[in-house]
């Protein structure tokens, strides 16, 4: 693996008011791996994407992006970030299609070029069929599936996803995580929230935030040779111990 | 510029592909202005009333008539009995009445509705002594009363409601159906995912708002059509003027709308918010079907930050008293001051927000 940095965390922390979110984390994304970034929730994992998103601004410390500060070069971080929630997939009153179209048409891509991209895209999960249908028809498991490629329909540097997989069965899951490869092949580098433990070996390496720090990052082999546990759950049940809080 | 377009053409993608929005949108204002004119009116017009004790060749034969002929009032019948006449109004075939004496005579109304009451007694008053002086010009009556009825002489309330209704419809599709729209994405959680991306907030924003302006200007224009074709109410000022006034209230009307979804993430709180707040202000307090200077004095003050009150007034100088800009000057100032505020304040929250 080519050790070039996708993103680059330093010291950062983000308070609201006395309460750390964050606390004082760092660590370093290479490109085209596939990073997972796991915790219970509470431990602060949605804040620190949001901040790497642009969303939020840290309290203290620094991120690079995609190779560009989050301070004062957001504009240049979204072109070049991808960004999948799994509370909002696609718009349902609009066909697979026309969700496509929007997502490229954001980043300005011109239309010669956008729909080969969509109809490739499509025939690789064998949409083609459903390019016309309203979204609100589909299945959870395929909306997920396309809200994965408008993500990614503008060819992200990095994307980020937040809990892609949440509420899915588990064969579409698996499928799901076929894309994630794909995606990490072509070049893309993959930063992964999960509440799955399954997933967290599935990634190249993994972060365990709790408490708003980060408490272990390594490859999943090494994680759980360090903890000496059998599975990855194994893993996060012995930091999850130690940590103070979390919400229900 | 080319992704403004875009996102335009998803919002109205949005807005057609919801066939109860679609019919809010197109059909309510329609429905009102029906309503409201036909339906909902405080205008009088061929009353029904009966007489008592009348004598054939007599004066009270010529007043009878003269009432008929009017378009306020419509002969029912005559009555043989003032027990039968109880009878007729409490069957409400009637709600005025006129009995002759010997000397005098006793007009007699129904005040369930004390507003109507007072005006079919001056009516009838005003035939009556009309009559009098008609028949003996010598005689002039101890009270002459001259009434002359400005801008509205035939005394209907459309006159009134369609400037009315136009204020509230245009605020209501304008302000409650953008703040819903944008509260939804907010909801959704599709307003993350767009700021996240490279979409500049102000676009975002402004091609949100600019369907629903569209919409409005639909709406402006049946209303102003249904209004005047159909109720036959007078556009005596210029169109152009009309027009122009009104876009600055519809503007305004979508920054309240703005402002109502910076403050909530639902939907629902958006609606309830654009309704309760803003609807209720609007038909209460705007002069629409109750006079603001017969409100209490704390009312009178909350009236003046009710964009709709300004909006309709200024629409009824220019619209029916046929005024030109100089007499709207204080109606635009402040529709211009609320504009103001309003955009400041919800811009000023959606950047704080995004912090």
């Amino acid at each position: 693996m080519t050790k070039h940095k996708a993103i680059e965390v330093h010291n950062l922390t983000k308070r609201f008011g006395a309460f750390k979110a964050v606390d004082d984390i760092s660590f370093e994304v290479y490109a085209g791996e596939i990073f997972g970034f796991i915790g219970a929730n509470g431990a602060g994992k949605t804040t620190a994407m949001r901040i790497l998103c642009g969303l939020l601004k840290p309290s203290e410390g620094k991120a690079e992006v995609a190779g560009f500060n989050i301070d004062n070069q957001s504009h240049l971080i979204k072109e070049n970030i991808g960004y999948m929630s799994q509370r909002f997939s696609l718009y349902e009153d609009l066909t697979v299609e026309e969700n496509l179209r929007l997502y490229g048409g954001i980043y300005g891509i011109p239309k010669k070029e956008l729909n080969p991209r969509i109809d490739e895209q499509l025939q690789v999960l064998n949409f083609m069929d459903s390019k016309k249908t309203l979204v609100e028809t589909l299945p959870l498991g395929w909306k997920q599936k396309l809200a994965f490629i408008a993500a990614t329909i503008h060819r992200p540097k990095i994307v980020f996803l937040d809990e892609p997989t949440g509420g899915v069965d588990p064969i579409t899951r698996r499928q799901f995580w076929e894309l994630i490869y794909q995606a990490a092949d072509s070049g893309i580098t993959v930063f992964v929230t999960t509440h799955y433990m399954d997933e967290a070996e599935y990634c190249d390496r993994v972060s365990i935030m709790a408490d708003g720090k980060i408490k272990a990052l390594n490859t999943p082999k090494q994680l759980k040779i360090d903890f000496q546990a059998s599975s990855m759950d194994g893993v996060f049940d012995a930091i999850a111990k130690t940590s103070k809080r979390s919400e229900i | 510029m080319k992704q403004f377009w875009i996102f335009v053409k998803k919002e109205f993608r949005h807005i057609l592909r919801d066939l109860w929005s679609t019919i809010i949108v197109l059909v309510l204002p329609i429905l009102m202005i029906v309503l409201f004119g036909f339906g909902i009116s405080s205008e009088m017009k061929s009353t029904a009333f009966g007489v008592l004790n009348i004598q054939e060749n007599s004066r009270g034969l010529q007043i009878v008539e003269n009432m008929d002929q009017s378009d306020f009032f419509e002969l029912k019948s005559s009555y043989p009995t003032e027990q039968s006449l109880e009878n007729a109004f409490k069957a409400g075939e009637i709600r005025f009445a006129i009995v002759f004496g010997k000397e005098q005579i006793r007009l007699i109304a129904d005040a369930t509705d004390p507003n109507s009451a007072s005006t079919m007694v001056a009516y009838a008053s005003g035939i009556i002594g009309q009559f009098f002086q008609n028949q003996n010009p010598s005689i002039t009556p101890k009270i002459k009363s001259e009434i002359k009825l400005l801008y509205n002489p035939s005394l209907k309330g459309t006159y009134n409601t369609v400037p009315g209704i136009i204020g509230m419809v245009l605020l209501l599709i304008s302000a409650m159906m953008s703040s819903v729209s944008i509260a939804k994405e907010k909801e959704m959680g599709s307003m993350e995912l767009l700021l996240i991306s490279k979409l500049k907030p102000m676009t975002l924003i402004l091609s949100k708002l600019l369907p629903y302006f569209v919409l409005s200007n639909v709406n402006l224009l049946s209303t102003l059509i249904l209004g005047h074709y159909l109720l036959e109410v007078p556009i005596n000022g210029s169109l152009i003027s009309i027009l122009l006034f009104s876009e600055l209230y519809l503007l305004l009307s979508l920054s309240i709308g703005l402002l109502i979804s910076s403050v909530t993430d639902s939907q629902l709180v958006a609606l309830l918010l654009s309704g309760m707040g803003m609807i209720l202000p609007v038909v209460m307090l705007s002069g629409l079907l109750f006079p603001i200077d017969n409100m209490p004095l704390i009312l009178q003050w909350l009236s003046n930050i009710v964009p709709a009150k300004w909006y309709i007034d200024g629409l009824r100088k220019l619209m029916i008293m046929g005024l030109g800009w100089s007499d709207v000057i204080k109606e635009l100032m402040i529709l211009c001051l609320l504009f103001t505020v309003c955009l400041t304040l919800s811009l000023k929250r959606f950047k704080t927000r995004l912090e």
